[in-house]
């Protein structure tokens, strides 16, 4: 055989063993390819097969949460106004008032009332509910009952006129102590006490006490609400 | 003679190695392609996997529509019981 023919051959086994190598290693990386196409389908399969009934879910809890808004929206314009409502809207949740109530779309333009700067949480409610509510009693439609910067002192006025404008005309705190000017002895039973509480210094009977402590609880109560009246003058 | 020596000098310095290059840029792109496809099915497992709580949204459903019917049934309360705006 010459030696052309001889180096014929080699140079096609040499072609055909880098064909074989090469194929061989390409067919086992899409062997691979397709097994892990094979792990995404399945997994592409599960999310279908998950995400099937989301739709249906959804709109339903869409439509019932709708109703839910329509209804609150409804209720709350109905009873507060729509003035008002903006500005409950935007007490609890600040800027809430400028996106407005869906059903209505006025809102968006009403001028919302500074609730929660004037009123505090459920005042409104309370003049809603009754008439008799002292927020309503005193004032329904007239001007803020609470200022903002003085709100804990503002906010007395809103309740019976007892303690808020006429401090002086109460009776004062008693003085408590060891060293204070009335002394008060602890009492075994609620509502009877030994003796009367008496002035630092001043001695009294032991038998008056006792007197007065089984005279029961209306007298003493007499006889305190007389000496603490004295007190005050 | 001669022409057996130049075909087998052109089958050694260019049939083979285009052969080989063609070839291996197969292989490499087939390489490739084996990373991308094995992240996709982890994502796609992943995927799956984090839709297993979809079954809960019946459960929300059904408390969505619970809930909305007791709201309703306290503002048909709250109507009767609160005077309308002026």
């Amino acid at each position: 055989m010459p030696a052309a023919g001889v180096v014929m051959i080699i140079a096609v086994l040499l072609i055909v063993l880098a064909l074989v190598y090469y194929l061989v290693s390409t067919i086992v990386a899409l062997q691979r390819i397709t097994n892990a196409l094979d792990d995404a389908i399945t997994g592409v399969v599960g999310i279908i097969e998950k995400s099937a009934p989301v739709d249906e879910v959804v709109t339903s809890i869409n439509t019932n949460l709708d109703a839910g808004v329509d209804l609150l929206e409804g209720l709350l314009v109905k009873k507060a106004g729509l003035s008002d409502a903006m500005g409950l809207v935007d007490g609890l949740y600040p800027g809430a008032a400028a996106q407005g109530l869906r059903n209505f779309p006025d809102s968006k333009t009403t001028k919302a009332p500074r609730i929660s700067e004037v009123y505090t949480k459920g005042t409104l409610t309370l003049a809603r509910l009754g008439r008799e509510a002292p927020i309503a009693a005193a004032s329904p439609n007239g001007p803020a009952l609470r200022n903002p910067a003085y709100g804990s002192t503002a906010a007395r006025a809103l309740y019976p006129e007892v303690r808020q404008s006429r401090p002086s005309s109460m009776p004062r705190s008693p003085i408590i102590g060891a060293d204070s000017p009335v002394q008060y002895v602890p009492s075994e039973s609620p509502g009877v006490r030994k003796r009367m509480p008496m002035a630092a210094g001043v001695t009294a009977a032991p038998a008056q006490g006792q007197e007065q402590a089984e005279g029961g609880a209306v007298k003493s109560r007499l006889a305190f609400l007389r000496r603490s009246t004295s007190d005050d003058r | 003679m001669t022409l057996e020596w130049i075909g087998d000098a052109i089958l050694l310095l260019v049939v083979l190695p285009v052969v080989v290059y063609l070839l291996r840029g197969v292989l490499s792109a087939a390489n490739s392609i084996v990373p991308s496809v094995r992240q996709i099915a982890a994502a796609a497992t992943a995927g799956s996997k984090d839709l297993d709580a979809t079954a809960l949204l019946l459960t929300t459903q059904d408390q969505v529509q619970k809930t909305i019917e007791v709201a309703a049934d306290y503002g048909g309360s709250l109507d009767v019981i609160l005077d309308d705006a002026r």
